[in-house]
């Protein structure tokens, strides 16, 4: 039993953050490393990026969107309840170096797990540039947490009613054509916004780096539901991943395997409401 | 001293008896009473000898008084007048002369033996003869569930025999001198003991000498390919079906719980020395428990939440009932073993930090990674590997969504790729979810099928259609990227290969497809590096599993030792087993001649 010793509350309460005690777990994880989690005997396990540690304290960090049965169950949650399992630390690291100027994009909860990686890129001493995006000021998340670690920082809103309006791909389109000294591009976010951006960094041949999000079950390689292709190759997002080459990524492949179970999301919602 | 040489046959009822030349019968029915009426000559006198027509009844009535310790003269047929008396067969018990009468034994005339002298009551078959009997009763089936019934539901197939079923097959053993299936058995189970235990009833005592090899019992009886380990072997099989071992196995194992005769061993005296065990599964249980029972200090590291591995998210609940898994896990938990569940080992801990707070280190991870055959449309939506198919019905109870949370997978028509164990758990399980048409494709034909043979036939029961020759060489999706058929070539058999099994060959031009929405790969596992990654001095063989000393189980690194299907690839349960006790056996060895820390 894992207990959360942290509940917050962020975008008007369609975003949580748990802080969990977990003191093995956070004593080895690292940056784009993540956990998988069931919370009660009768719960799915489901993947969540770790998004921060304290190791000296033992406990890690994870931020979600209530999208289903879930994080809808997770929401209800309080301070000083139990999760069932959690395990990790899953998927392989982020591959930290020291390399320059790095653009780290994010969208919606992908910002939990950017800041992470964020983190660590800043503290190698690199010139980070954040650029997060939300679809309204109200579902913006860690934007303080994120100037601190972010030597610029734009953020931008679907409909405009914070930063600049559109979508993360623009100011990212502007850095591209301005700076010649960006060495790397990180995307965490939906699927649509990751695809975006490979196709835009692609064409000005600048290395992206994307974490994905497929559907797992066991998240140490066992089951093969986590599979996508990555060029020819087919690898296992959880323990090959998540993070791999954005250029490489077949991502109408993904966005098809991760719509199986829509339906059926929808059925065990209703099923929990009743 | 007649319940000693024919109890197997259990006759409760009347025997009838012939006169070995006229074979008329000597039964005689008068009224209610049934007897043996024989002449015999005692002290030059001719008198009538009444006998007890049942067998368990030694009950003798003469017209004349004779003396206790007195043979008779002569027995004579009432009918023909000629001496039934048999000088070459000397009585078991006092060596008297004894007279022979025919029995009808399992629609046989069989030679019986009765002594002579008064007193004694010995009666009953020579060896000989007993062998040719216990040859004529047929292997005993084990009840089950009617085929029609089970397809809708998850409960266990074979109810399992029942005492006097296990009666009948345990009569069947020839309690051979050399036994044979012992030597076909990787733990080396004492299988005619166990099972001359159970032909005296002796049930208890029946399991408990099968845990002296084997801690999971009721496990094995149940998943073990019997047909190519003891009961291959068995005497009886070259002559009828072999002696049901396994079926044995599983009623002794399934009594000593269902009894609650289930008592924790003794544990030897601490050695103050401590084990840590990768893996929850059949070789990491047996490691666990060989090893604490001999003092040492356990703790078994799962990766999963639930513990059990293969036998849990494998293995479905009607072929191997979760509860008779929890049971046998809860019996090493009261021995002291400590479980760890949610530890994956490797990324969280690594072999390296486990030896500093460990005296020796057993890997028994088992091979989870699933194989695909990279054939084009792989990928597509309900394109399953069999892990994860079988983790989501058994570990995740996906069958009882929406009150579990996993979704099921769902599918009409329904393909499994293989023709293993799994693939039969996979199908059956698709068929019990409500699939209407499940078809098993196979590359090879019927004979090579890899799956225990009553796997086969109880899917052959529950409707599963067999493709054989068949092997796919591309999965074709719908407009939304869902499989909706299998293209598939058809093969023939060519020349046996290393494995002996006749190489299967494409027919060129063949091609077909197979119309499914879901479509099932289990065609085998491969080794999961995640606990390599961080071992990068453990040294591996070219199929990428870990290379041990055969003789030991010790890998390449110092007092780590490894068995089960990271070793050997997909085996069997039992075989998993066996590595873990050569572990068990090689690390105590080692441990005990070792000073203490």
């Amino acid at each position: 039993m894992f207990q959360i010793v942290r509940k917050q509350e962020m975008a008007k309460g369609t975003i949580i953050r748990f802080d969990i005690s977990a003191p093995k777990i956070a004593k080895k994880v690292k940056p784009g490393q993540f956990i998988i989690l069931r919370v009660n005997e009768t719960g799915e396990r489901i993947p969540l990026t770790v998004a921060d540690k304290d190791s000296f304290a033992g406990i890690i960090t994870i931020i979600f969107q209530v999208v289903g049965k879930t994080t809808a169950l997770m929401r209800s949650l309080n301070t000083g309840d139990m999760i069932k399992d959690v395990v990790g630390p899953l998927g392989k690291a982020a591959e930290i170096e020291k390399t320059g100027t790095v653009v780290m994009v994010g969208g919606g909860t992908g910002v939990a797990i950017l800041h992470h990686v964020a983190k660590a890129y800043h503290e190698a001493g690199n010139y980070v540039i954040g650029i997060i995006g939300a679809q309204n000021m109200d579902m913006l998340i860690l934007e303080n947490e994120m100037n601190n670690i972010c030597d610029e920082l734009i953020i931008t809103t679907d409909d405009g009613s914070y930063g600049e309006q559109g979508f993360v791909t623009g100011p990212l389109k502007t850095y591209l054509q301005e700076r010649y000294d960006i060495k790397l591009v990180y995307a965490i976010g939906p699927i649509i916004m990751m695809k975006n951006i490979c196709k835009l960094t692609k064409k000005f041949k600048i290395p992206t780096i994307v974490s994905l999000n497929p559907i797992m079950i066991d998240g140490t390689g066992m089951c093969g539901g986590c599979r996508v292709k990555i060029g020819n190759e087919t690898k296992f997002a959880c323990v090959d991943g998540p993070d791999f080459d954005g250029h490489k990524v077949d991502y109408d492949e993904l966005e098809n395997r991760n719509s199986i179970y829509l339906k059926d999301e929808k059925d065990s919602l209703l099923f929990s409401i009743r | 001293m007649f319940d000693q040489d024919v109890k197997y046959l259990k006759f409760k009822t009347l025997i009838n008896t012939y006169c070995p030349h006229c074979h008329n019968s000597f039964n005689v029915e008068k009224k209610e009473e049934k007897s043996i009426i024989f002449k015999a000559k005692y002290k030059g006198q001719e008198i009538d000898l009444k006998l007890s027509p049942y067998l368990d009844v030694f009950d003798v009535e003469t017209s004349v008084p004779v003396k206790e310790g007195d043979e008779l003269d002569d027995v004579l047929c009432p009918k023909c007048n000629k001496s039934i008396i048999n000088k070459t067969v000397k009585c078991g018990e006092c060596g008297s002369k004894v007279g022979e009468v025919l029995i009808s034994a399992l629609s046989k005339l069989m030679p019986f033996y009765i002594c002579t002298k008064f007193g004694c009551e010995w009666h009953g078959l020579t060896k000989a003869d007993e062998r040719k009997l216990k040859l004529k009763i047929p292997r005993q089936d084990m009840p089950e569930q009617d085929q029609k019934l089970r397809v809708s539901n998850y409960q266990e197939v074979p109810y399992g025999y029942t005492g006097e079923l296990a009666l009948l097959e345990a009569g069947r053993c020839l309690q051979c001198k050399d036994p044979q299936c012992v030597k076909g058995c990787p733990v080396n189970i004492d299988i005619p003991n166990f099972i001359a235990l159970i032909a005296e009833e002796k049930f208890d005592a029946a399991a408990k000498k099968i845990k002296e090899r084997n801690v999971l019992p009721s496990i094995c009886g149940r998943v073990c390919p019997q047909e190519d380990q003891c009961e291959k072997y068995c005497i009886v099989g070259k002559k009828d079906k072999p002696v049901a071992i396994g079926r044995l196995e599983r009623f002794v194992a399934d009594y000593e719980r269902k009894m609650d005769l289930v008592k924790v061993p003794i544990i030897n005296k601490e050695t103050g020395k401590r084990i840590a065990v990768i893996g929850s599964g059949p070789a990491g249980l047996t490691v666990a428990a060989d090893m604490r029972q001999r003092g040492y200090g356990v703790t078994i590291f799962e990766a999963l939440h639930e513990t059990g591995g293969v036998l849990t998210y494998g293995i479905p609940e009607f072929r191997l009932p979760k509860s008779i898994v929890q049971f046998e896990i809860n019996y090493l938990k009261n021995m002291g073993c400590r479980i760890e569940t949610n530890h994956v080992i490797g990324p969280l801990l690594t072999i390296e930090e486990l030896l500093e707070n460990f005296d020796s280190v057993f890997i028994g991870v088992g091979a989870g990674l699933p194989v695909f055959m990279n054939i084009e449309g792989e990928n597509l939506g309900n394109v399953f590997s069999a892990n994860e198919y079988l983790t989501r019905m058994n570990l995740m109870k996906a069958y009882k969504f929406p009150e579990y949370d996993t979704p099921m997978p769902h599918g009409n028509k329904v393909a499994v790729i293989g023709g293993g164990n799994v693939a039969m758990d996979c199908a059956r399980s698709a068929k019990r979810a409500g699939s209407d048409e499940v078809t098993i494709i196979y590359r090879r034909s019927r004979h090579e099928l890899p799956a225990r043979g009553e796997e086969v036939h109880h899917a052959g029961e529950e409707g599963i259609i067999f493709k054989l020759l068949n092997n796919p060489v591309k999965y074709i999706g719908t407009d939304n990227n869902r499989i909706k058929a299998i293209e598939c070539i058809k093969m023939e058999l060519g020349e046996p290969d290393k494995s002996g099994r006749r190489r299967p060959i494409p027919i060129e031009g063949s091609n077909f497809t197979v119309e499914c929405d879901l479509a099932i790969v289990a065609i085998g596992n491969g080794p999961n590096p995640i606990l390599f990654n961080s071992t990068p001095n453990l040294k591996l063989n070219k199929w990428g599993y870990i290379e041990v000393n055969p003789e030991t189980n010790e890998t390449s690194i110092k007092n780590v030792y490894a068995g089960g299907d990271i070793v050997t690839g997909s085996a069997t349960v039992i075989l998993a087993m066996g590595a873990g006790r050569i572990a068990a056996n090689a690390m105590h060895k080692k441990l005990s001649s070792m000073k203490k820390k």
